[in-house]
């Protein structure tokens, strides 16, 4: 039962085979057993966990309606607030910060059913794509503890991977859902913009920050699409459009599907191993019936930069409200307000998470605005057009999901060859359309992700071609030894 | 563009951040090179597009004027670093 | 000030009067206790998103409509980052570039001269929290407290041009401004509450120069006496500087009402980049003509046209009527007395004088004196009618403004009816003439004078209460009689 999916769970559950409270303990049990090396939590829920799991045997007893979720255990990134839970971001600036209220996620969680795990670890305000950018500590890759898990969310990815939980939100600005679920050989979607509400998550660049999924099947990943993703009035980006129900979307056929191939991903920068693994997975769609395409989106050599202006300039002012005045850290001794607030902004902050400020701020600054802010939004808008105009020809496009599979610790130390990581995601992020990352086969013994885009509100198509691949091969469910924990 | 240590200054400032000399020295020479990094933007030609502030065509969001329940008051200071009379406590402003 | 001329342009903020803030659905009531009118959003807290307010733009809209402005048909939100303990996001969501109102203007009338000055603007934006000092000053306190119960209520920043010449046509303009905000109703616009307040934008130069000088702005200012004080004496301190051949430096001062100065606010002075960008998190406004059409046509008639209309329609002075139109409350009292007591010039003539008097000594609001429009309309038919002499009047209106009573309850208490019964008089008139022999005489002998004098003992003789008319007539048939 240890790699159990949501699906599975549920019959069990249902069946009376096994009780929310059985399965809660035995994930709080591997938690115990093993996240001391894998690191993926902040915080683990344990007492409340167990009191939610007793309730929904109860309710099923009592043979009350229970959510879709019910009694299914799960972790939340640590940048999604829960009232009277510890919320950090995994900062030392909010290292004590309680929420006194809960994210729209975390509430439709808690309505459909699933139980709380625990909060996970995360670079610093999801700045970062290793997870070494913790305020805290690194998380470990579960497929080799010497590893990177990817980032911003490698404790919500490992923690799905080594089975801690049974699935788990992280957000995506610029590909931080993404590249930890291909470095740990998970299931990880980034919703279109505007499709699960932003309310109560932390916000690093609020135009392209989105909450997804990370589970261990295409199935699951629609299953818990349809517990996140709806309207909310409290989210003024929150689109009103028609929520499917995504398991519809699970069908073995994707004869005459269109599938463009970008070429802009492929080639330099990309690791001939994760190249040639890419290539073969295209190869068995089209033997799977699919119509595939090389196309071209050429503003895509530029997306990086542009992001790398947007996501500061909106950072800097977003993590401003960190000051000491309300709530988090604040130092002790200061004369006054402005040296209180400097020296707590000073203390309070890694590195990253300074050097991204500044970047915006500077960006943003009397006399570069246009140089830099307002030229990024232009390159913004040639970016998206290039997928506005291939999403006229394809249904969904293929590309790597990273450059290459999970690093070592430590030998990504140089910023832009860190922050090349997110070249194949970032794009996204700015057209605000979404993707998905499917585990595709091994390098060197370590998973190698698929990214599937589509257009706006588009999910449908991505877990349709995910889940045919997935049911006509046996490279994409994969699951790490855990050898270096047990 | 090259930025200086002045620019460093300038902007920590600006962002509130007391950096030591250490941090500035390696602020600005990782600064510089990412801004070197985006050299590459001025080859792109974006005369005549829109700036994409919101990439959704969403417009005109707004709520009714209707009250909702406001914050409890322990929870409103739960995480107040100092709390005096109901009231954040700071430290003298001028 | 001779040969140089001032230059002033005012920003003005006013609060709008809407049940709840701007971005969250907190109360916006003025007082309370501190930190009970918050919720995470307007305190900021990290992972909270704003929606804005659809009365908020219904009332910023009818607000540019009422000051001529032509509304955006794209308008939107930004982020004017600074730090700052009062702001909770350390960035305040307001408007940049492309504000929901521009290009507007308003008459004000100085000295009897109409003079247009030009509106740049008006915007929409949230007010900071409030911060308390301990301590004497804010330069001399150790420590701040910070209270956000109005952090997030809604205000539209008005700014003028700086088309205004001096201290007493800025404090016109603020009147202008404030009397027309009150009659579209969408602010208290209280300068002692804070719901409206106004900065100065002033400089001098010489006369006949069109460059501008530099310019200081001037904060702090309470009430209308502080800002033509404040500007009058800014104007001055800005002339005795370039006198003494100094220099004036752009900054920001504040206004001492103690010591009647302003006082350079920032030693350190740092430059103002705010770093302006579009709000992620709100969605751009397209504002539909429709919409716009339907607000204007819903306004109601505004203080110059009302004014325009009770010297035309009505004969009123034009002093009286730009007096009783300057407050929409006073309009509105004049109004509904005379649909009821159709008397124009008697009506404005009791407001003139014994209202606007009461008002002054006990430094009122007409909102707050007891006194209704249907009282004074029926003590103005009592008058007429002959019930009470206008004297008496004088006493139940004082009455009616501190109590609200009815006029002729006041009239029945008070035993104040009018005694117009020729027998009952005639009897004082002779008492009052056996009394006082030598005004009679004095009376005989030619002095007129001296018949006021006895009007006057029967007067008080009756409590007042005696037909003046029927006095007078009695008191000289008698007079001639001896």
């Amino acid at each position: 039962m240890e790699l159990s999916t949501i699906h599975g769970l549920r019959d069990l559950l249902a069946n009376r085979e096994i009780s929310a409270e059985e399965l809660t303990n035995q994930a709080l049990e591997k938690i115990e057993k093993i996240d001391d090396k894998i690191k993926a939590f902040v915080t683990v829920t344990k007492d409340e966990a167990i009191q939610v799991a007793r309730e929904i045997d109860q309710k099923r007893s009592k043979g009350e309606s229970l959510g879709p979720l019910a009694g299914i255990p799960m972790a939340l990134k640590d940048n999604m607030c829960t009232e009277d839970i510890k919320t950090t971001c995994s900062s030392k600036i909010l290292y004590n910060f309680i929420p006194p209220y809960s994210a729209k996620v975390y509430e439709k969680l808690l309505g459909a059913g699933s139980i709380l795990l625990g909060k996970t670890n995360m670079d610093e305000f999801a700045m970062g794509s290793s997870t070494e950018n913790s305020g805290f500590f690194p998380t470990c890759n579960p497929w080799d503890l010497n590893c990177v898990p990817g980032g911003s969310s490698g404790g919500s990815a490992a923690a799905v991977a080594s089975g801690e939980a049974v699935f788990a939100l992280g957000s995506d600005t610029g590909g931080s859902i993404r590249q930890p679920a291909s470095f740990c050989g998970v299931v990880g979607l980034k919703p279109t913009y505007g499709a699960v509400s932003r309310y109560g998550l932390i916000a690093y660049a609020s135009s392209l920050d989105q909450i997804g999924p990370f589970t261990r099947d295409v199935t699951d990943c629609a299953l818990v699409m349809n517990a996140i993703t709806g309207h909310d009035s409290f989210d003024s980006t929150s689109a009103l459009v028609d929520y499917p129900d995504y398991t519809r979307f699970l069908v073995n056929d994707i004869k005459d599907m269109r599938i463009g191939i970008p070429r802009e991903y492929f080639g330099e920068g990309i690791e001939p191993e994760v190249e040639a693994k890419i290539r073969e997975a295209i190869n068995k769609l089209e033997e799977l019936g699919a119509v595939v395409e090389e196309c071209s989106l050429p503003h895509t050599q530029y997306a990086l930069p542009a992001y790398y202006i947007i996501a500061p300039a909106e950072c800097s002012s977003n993590l401003a409200r960190y000051d000491g005045v309300r709530y988090g850290l604040r130092v002790e001794d200061a004369d006054d307000i402005v040296s209180m607030f400097s020296r707590t902004r000073d203390q309070g902050f890694g590195i990253e998470v300074k050097r991204r400020i500044m970047l915006g701020t500077y960006a943003l600054s009397s006399g570069y605005y246009d140089a830099y802010y307002l030229k990024a939004l232009k390159v913004r808008n040639l970016v998206k057009q290039d997928f506005d105009k291939a999403f006229e020809k394809f249904d969904c496009l293929i590309t790597p999901t990273a450059p290459s599979v999970a690093f070592e610790f430590g030998s990504k130390a140089d910023t832009i060859a860190m922050y090349k990581q997110d070249v194949c995601t970032i794009p996204i992020n700015l057209a605000g359309i979404p993707a998905l990352s499917l585990p595709y086969g091994l390098v060197n013994n370590m998973p190698v992700g698929l990214q599937f885009v589509g257009k706006a509100f588009g999910e449908g198509n991505l877990l349709r071609v995910a889940y045919t691949l997935e049911q006509n091969s046996d490279q994409t469910r994969l699951e790490p030894s855990l050898e270096g924990v047990k | 563009m090259k930025i200086s240590i002045k620019d460093v200054e300038y902007v920590a400032l600006l962002s509130r951040l007391e950096l030591t000399e250490a941090e500035k020295v390696e602020q600005l020479r990782e600064l510089n090179k990412i801004l070197d990094s985006m050299e590459v933007l001025n080859k792109v030609d974006t005369s005549g597009v829109e700036p994409l502030a919101h990439v959704l065509p969403i417009y005109n969001v707004l709520r009714e004027d209707e009250l909702r329940a406001t914050l409890p008051k322990e929870k409103v200071l739960q995480n107040a670093p100092e709390e005096d009379e109901g009231m954040f406590k700071v430290p003298k402003i001028v | 000030m001779g040969q140089y001329e001032a230059v002033i342009g005012l920003e003005v903020h006013v609060e709008l009067k809407t049940k709840t803030k701007i971005f969250c659905g907190c109360p916006t009531e003025f007082g309370g206790e501190p930190n009970t009118h918050v919720c995470p959003i307007c305190l900021g807290l990290p992972g909270v998103l704003p929606v804005l307010n659809k009365k908020v733009l219904e009332y910023a809209i009818k607000a540019g409509l009422a000051i001529n402005c032509s509304i955006a048909e794209f308008s939107k939100f930004d982020r004017k980052n600074y730090f700052y303990p009062d702001l909770t996001k350390a960035f305040q969501t307001s408007q940049y570039d492309l504000p929901i109102a521009e290009h507007g203007h308003l008459d004000i009338n100085v000295n009897g001269e109409i003079k247009r000055i030009g509106i740049t603007r008006l915007h929409m934006e949230e007010d900071a929290g409030k911060l308390v000092h301990q301590g004497d000053t804010i330069s001399s306190s150790f420590s701040s407290l910070a209270d956000y119960n109005r952090a997030g209520v809604p205000l539209v920043e008005i700014v003028s041009e700086p088309d205004l010449r001096s201290a007493e046509e800025a404090k016109a303009y603020l009147e202008m401004l404030k009397a027309i905000i009150e009659y579209i109703d969408v602010s208290d616009v209280k300068m002692e509450q804070g719901s409206l307040r106004c900065d100065a934008n002033i400089s001098i130069r010489p006369v006949g120069s069109k460059e501008l000088g530099t310019r200081t702005e001037v904060k702090n200012l309470n009430s209308f006496r502080s800002v033509q004080r404040a500007i009058e004496y800014e104007i001055q301190r800005q002339i005795d500087q370039v006198e003494e051949g100094e220099r004036i430096i752009q900054e920001t001062r504040t206004w001492d009402e103690n010591k009647g100065v302003t006082l350079s606010l920032r030693s350190k002075e740092e430059a103002h980049d705010y770093r302006y960008f579009p709000e992620p998190d709100l969605t751009p406004l397209v504002i539909s003509r429709d919409w716009v059409a339907e607000l204007k046509n819903g306004l109601p008639e505004l203080p110059e046209a009302k004014k325009a209309r009770l010297i035309a329609e009505h004969g009123l002075p034009e002093y009286d009527a730009g007096v009783i139109t300057s407050s929409r409350a006073l309009a509105e009292f004049y109004d509904k007395t005379v649909c009821i007591h159709p008397d124009y010039k008697g009506v404005s003539n009791w407001i003139m004088v014994e209202l606007l008097k009461l008002l002054n000594a006990e430094n009122m609001e007409i909102s707050e004196a007891k006194i209704s429009p249907e009282g004074l309309a029926k003590m103005l038919t009592m008058i007429e009618k002959n019930i009470i002499s206008g004297k008496i009047a004088k006493q139940v209106f004082e009455e009616m403004f501190n109590t609200g009573k009815d006029p002729e309850a006041i009239v029945k208490e008070k035993g104040l009816v009018q005694i117009s019964d020729e027998g009952q008089i005639n009897s004082i008139v002779e008492q009052v003439i056996a009394n006082n022999p030598k005004s009679v005489e004095d009376f005989k002998a030619g002095k007129e004078k001296s018949i006021g004098f006895l009007v006057g003992q029967i007067m008080k003789e009756t409590k007042g209460q005696a037909n003046p008319g029927v006095v007078n007539k009695l008191l000289k048939d008698k007079l001639n009689e001896l």
